[in-house]
């Protein structure tokens, strides 16, 4: 050795592996405009489409005439459901087992539903096409809100289903029902809450919002009449399920259709589903023989494809007088819009929602959850939430806030005396979950200790006294969030979708000069993915990330994955990759032991390459591996080196975290200010730091949007009123809070590398912070629970209902 | 979101620019920096057949002064304002109110002339206008005119521009040295016009308002001159009781449209709030 040789540290360095800080990669282009999206495929004669959509939010559609718009300079065809019936698709299945008008047959049952496609030349001609196409409407009895839509007298709203008391989740109990979903012990629920000291109830709404990446959902299909191939470039978080979804529907043999995700400016959930645009623009490539582009413009997107949440939660809980929870009731009323169009694994109506006991050890739970349709856009999705997680999150850790006020008791006081302990886990919550691993009272006390959590609580009362004496007319909050989440779904034991089980993949093949391709089932839309699952090689095979590249999105090229949402990357493929990696490793270890001469057992693996035991300088670089895979591998040995791995997890990841908000509300404008946000999260094993932080400002911005403004509204007639970015709450650097982040690492002990996913954790646990610290400003004036969101002036509205305003 | 098809035209000059509008009639708009116009052709709200882009024209840009006025040139944009000495300086509340409009982006190309043109009761200059007691610059087929800003908006986008007409200057009578000014919106983020939002320009003497204005943007299809508001704190040391009965006159005279910003009861309250506001932190800076 001399001192040119590198040491340990640096050649571990060199790797930029696991824990590195590694740059993205993909920065590169995307910071320098050369990022490549589905609008920037343009095709010699491509052709635009366009919708004419509904205004009326209930309507009997009397006639289409399309005469005028058919005169429009450059429109060729204006499709409607009667032309799709003619191929089978006016109505397409959703992922919830329901239909989903794909353009309106006879009815329309949405503000902004797709009534007729037109197709032309170019963008600008089919909306003038758009503007020709004459619907004559009658306008029907709109329903809007879902505590009325099981009422008798409900207008029917889905005439297609008349007579059907089953669904596809089981018995329908009313014309606008969708499915009722159980889980948990009934009668020894019932039982506790007879036996309980304290209880409380509460009905908690989680409103209706959109997940509204910046790049809208768009497509383009290009039909080979020769070849009979459809090729579709598509904004998909899960191409190879679409491309299924697109070969059961269309009838197209699967090796037909080639499906390709680009780059993809954020998906958050809203990228999972088929929408009608789809579905349009391959009819219309296939009936033209011409490459067909559809673009959703922002207010299409926020009104017309996929919404999130929507959940409104009866919430009750039972406790001793000291504070120990005994029992958890829920019953949830889902307001799926005018379809069940939810993006959930199948089996699971409600999604993940009996995750709703969250960190607290309760011995008994029910849950009840009944769907049902509204005159609203179809969807239910999960906005950067693995499958309303972020609503179960939000009832549990308000309802805590609500019983710890009823106690007297602090609310994290009350958290930490009800956690779930350390040696509790594997832990089986009441609801049916087994949680692989966590801490949560370190995690806890590292929050309140760090944020000096005490002094604040004093801070406030102090405040307080002042605001009685009539000194400040600002109230201060502290938002207390302690969430788990569920995520990386799924074990195929209980998840699927359309009865694919939800593994996923990733193939890695290595060159001869030591550089390799890895290529996955996910899709990144904005996670980092080219430069984490390059980390996770890297430290499994001892090459430098710098020399793997990863590709995802194609369907040709791409092993079958399930995609990219729910969390599920990291758990799933980044398993996957693990253990494709893995393989390569072991066939590179008898390679090894064949040109050193060794057995096998008698090498040991030394960051980047095998060195024999004993022997330190026999050693065999990875690289060098490499070369010889190509040219002298042991006799009887295929040569190369690549692998494959398809990974079923054996159970979903627990990621959790420990939150606090601090807030300031001046109560005659009810303008607020964070003062301060704090997020300490867990998600295992740490990947890269810096995108894992970048996650978590991401994730908590939308939370901070969420709670505090940003929703899909409707006005009693079915109009959105929150159709565009003036009024659907999109914050900007500017109102965005300063975040500090933390972290504890609690390993999952069944995951490869013990990493639990991160991506949608500070949504789900950001929420609750918010709404509990406005909440909690308002406690002291008698408020026991302020619905969100928590714009300006709903929070005037409360602080006036409280009388602390004139 | 895709706007109607136009014909774009680009005159050299005032006389052309009004010749096109005139030959053209109903169907053409002026287009300045097209910030509020093309959003609203791009919803199909407008659709006007003809567009005469007024950027071609030399003299519609530029600060100067007339006297004790400021004369401000149509295609002035909010950034010229905002990098304008003589604006901060002698006018100050044009300033604040015009960093206070949306964004860089939109202030580099949104006008003065299309801001207090556009008839829109969210739009920040206009009131602000009322307040200063500007005059704005009309000119048309039958020659030009000057129409006080106070006489000049008569509903949601209807103004005193006759057809062919087009706004060529803003003249701003310099407040008085020493002056006191405030902008005070309430807005939901950057980007958002008000909730309701007070302009105020006030004098003291011995500690006393001794001359005040108040303007109201966004609370009423037009922007608002707050006469009894000011009159209610003439004299007055700005105490609590004089800034109530200012604020409750203000918010008389207030008629909003309830919207996502908030109900009626909301933004009436919240002007009142602001024009307190905006008469306190005016008070603190007159000298
Ligand atoms: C995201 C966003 C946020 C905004 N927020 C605010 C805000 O908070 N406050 C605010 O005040 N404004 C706001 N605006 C509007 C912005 O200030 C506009 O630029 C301004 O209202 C209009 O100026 P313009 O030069 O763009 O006019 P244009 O859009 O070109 O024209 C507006 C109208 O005035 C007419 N017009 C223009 N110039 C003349 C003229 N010289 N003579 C006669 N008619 C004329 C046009 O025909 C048109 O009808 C916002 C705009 C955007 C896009």
């Amino acid at each position: 050795m001399n001192d040119l040789t590198p040491t340990r540290e640096q050649r571990t360095a060199a790797l930029e592996g696991l824990g590195c800080k590694r740059k993205r990669v993909e920065d590169i282009r995307f910071t320098q405009g050369k990022g490549n999206y589905v609008d920037d495929v343009k095709l010699p004669g491509m052709l635009h489409g366009d919708f004419v959509r509904s205004p009326h939010a209930h309507a009997r559609v009397k006639s289409i005439n399309s005469e005028e718009a058919l005169k429009v300079p450059g429109v060729l065809a204006v499709i409607t459901a009667e032309t799709l019936k003619t191929v089978n698709l006016a109505w397409m299945p959703t992922l919830a087992g329901d239909v989903q008008m794909v353009l309106a047959d006879g009815k329309v049952l949405f503000q902004n539903q797709e009534v007729a496609f037109v197709v032309a030349t170019d963008r600008y001609a089919a909306d003038d096409g758009v503007n020709k196409v004459v619907v004559e409407y009658e306008p029907l009895q709109p329903l809007v809100d879902p505590f009325k839509s099981m009422a008798p007298d409900a207008p029917v709203l889905r005439e297609d289903l008349a007579g059907k008391t089953t669904g596809a989740h089981g018995p329908r109990k009313h014309h606008n029902h969708i499915f009722e979903w159980t889980v948990g012990d009934k009668d020894l629920t019932d039982a506790a809450f007879r036996k309980a000291e304290v209880t409380i109830k509460e009905m908690i709404s989680y409103h209706r919002t959109h997940p509204s990446p910046l790049e809208t959902c768009q497509c383009v299909c290009s039909f080979d009449k020769i070849k009979g191939e459809l090729t579709i470039w598509g904004t998909f978080q899960a191409p190879h399920v679409i491309r299924t979804v697109v070969s059961l529907i269309a009838k197209l043999p699967e090796q037909k259709i080639h499906v390709i995700s680009p780059d993809i400016g954020g998906g958050f959930g809203n990228k999972v589903g088929a929408y009608p645009g789809y579905i349009c623009a391959a009819v219309a490539s296939i009936v033209t023989g011409k490459p067909v582009k559809w673009v959703e413009d922002r207010i299409e997107n926020l009104t017309a494809t996929s919404f999130a949440r929507d959940y409104h939660m009866t919430t009750e809980i039972a406790a001793t007088k000291d504070g120990k929870v005994t029992g958890l009731r829920v019953h949830v009323l889902a307001d799926h819009g005018a379809f069940d169009a939810c993006a959930d694994p199948s089996k699971w109506p409600a999604g993940f929602f009996n995750i709703v006991t969250g960190s607290y050890d309760f011995p008994t739970a029910h849950l009840a959850v009944d769907g049902v349709y509204t005159n609203k856009a179809p969807g239910g999705v999960a906005y950067r939430c693995s499958f309303r997680v972020t609503e179960a999150a939000y009832c549990i850790e308000r309802a805590m806030d609500i019983l710890a006020q009823k106690l007297g008791m602090d609310p994290a006081e009350l958290r930490l005396k009800n956690f779930i302990k350390p040696e509790q886990f594997p832990y089986h919550s009441a609801l049916g979950w087994e949680y692989d691993s966590g801490d949560y009272h370190t995690a806890m006390r590292k929050m309140m200790e760090t944020t000096g959590y005490a002094a604040l609580r004093k801070e406030q009362a102090e405040k307080r006294a002042a605001f009685k004496r009539g000194e400040t007319r600002e109230v201060m909050g502290l938002g207390v969030s302690f969430f788990t989440e569920i995520v990386g779904a799924g074990p195929s034991k209980n998840c699927d979708i359309l009865g694919i089980a939800m593994f996923d993949s990733c193939e890695i093949r290595m060159h001869p000069t030591g550089a390799g391709i890895a290529r996955m089932g996910t899709k990144s839309q904005g996670q980092g993915h080219e430069t984490t699952w390059a980390q996770i090689i890297a430290t499994e095979i001892g090459i430098p990330a710098d020399n793997i590249q990863v590709e995802e999105g194609n369907t040709d090229t791409a092993p079958y994955g399930l995609g990219t949402y729910g969390s599920r990357s990291t758990p799933v493929a980044g398993a996957a990759i693990a253990m494709a990696a893995r393989k390569i490793k072991a066939k590179a270890q008898m390679i090894a032991a064949y040109k050193l001469e060794v057995h096998e057992d008698d090498l040991e693996w030394d960051i980047d390459g095998f060195r024999v035991k004993g022997l330190p300088e026999k050693f065999m670089s990875m690289k060098d591996i490499c070369w010889a895979a190509y040219n002298s591998v042991p006799p009887g040995m295929e040569p190369g080196l690549e692998a494959v791995s398809y990974y079923d997890p054996p159970n979903m990841t627990y990621p959790f975290g420990a939150y606090l908000c601090v807030m300031d509300i001046d109560v005659d404008t009810g303008v607020y200010k964070v003062r301060r946000f704090y997020a300490l999260d867990d998600c295992g094993t740490r990947i890269n730091p810096m995108i894992i932080e970048g996650q978590v400002h991401g994730g908590l911005t939308e939370a901070f949007a969420i709670a505090m403004g940003q929703e899909i509204r409707y006005d009693d007639t079915g109009n959105v009123v929150t159709g565009s970015f003036m009024d659907f709450f999109m914050p900007t650097a500017v109102e965005t809070p300063h975040w500090e982040t933390d972290f504890t690492v609690t390993p999952s002990p069944h995951h490869p590398i013990g990493a639990k996913g991160v991506g949608e954790s500070p949504n789900v646990g950001g929420v609750p912070a918010f709404s509990n610290a406005v909440n909690d400003a308002f406690a002291f004036l008698g408020a026991t629970h302020i619905q969100m969101p928590h714009d300006y002036w709903r929070n005037w509205k409360a602080a006036k209902t409280l009388g602390a305003v004139a | 979101m895709i706007p109607g098809a136009f014909s774009y035209h680009r005159p050299a000059s005032v006389a052309d620019a009004v010749k096109l509008l005139s030959d053209l009639g109903e169907d053409a708009r002026p287009l300045a920096g097209g910030h509020s116009l093309v959003p609203m052709m791009k919803l199909r709200l407008a659709s006007p057949a003809h567009l005469v882009d007024l950027h071609g024209i030399a003299g519609l840009k530029g600060i100067g002064r007339d006297g004790n006025s400021l004369v401000i040139g149509a295609m002035t944009t909010q950034h010229d304002l905002l990098a304008s000495d003589d604006v901060a300086r002698s006018v100050p509340i044009l300033h604040e109110a015009a960093l206070l409009i949306a964004d860089p982006q939109v202030r580099y190309r949104g006008t003065i002339g299309g801001n207090v043109a556009n008839g829109d009761p969210g739009n920040d200059m206009p009131a602000l206008m009322l307040t200063l007691g500007a005059t704005y610059r009309l000119e048309g087929p039958n020659g030009a005119r000057e129409v006080k800003a106070a006489d000049f908006y008569q509903g949601a986008y209807f103004t005193a521009l006759e057809p062919g007409e087009i706004l060529t200057a803003v003249s701003i009578p310099v407040p008085a040295p020493g002056h006191g000014y405030a902008y005070e919106k309430l807005k939901r983020k950057v980007g958002d016009y008000a909730t309701a939002a007070a302009a105020v320009v006030l004098t003291m003497a011995s500690g006393k308002v001794a001359s005040c204005a108040i303007g109201l943007t966004n609370v009423h299809e037009t922007p608002l001159l707050a006469t009894a508001a000011a009159q209610a704190v003439i004299g007055t040391s700005l105490d609590a009781a004089a800034l109530k009965n200012a604020a409750a006159a203000a918010e008389a005279i207030m008629a909003p449209a309830a919207d996502t910003r908030g109900p009626v009861e909301y933004r009436k309250h919240v002007g009142g709030i602001m024009v307190a506001r905006a008469l306190q932190r005016a008070a603190s800076r007159a000298r």
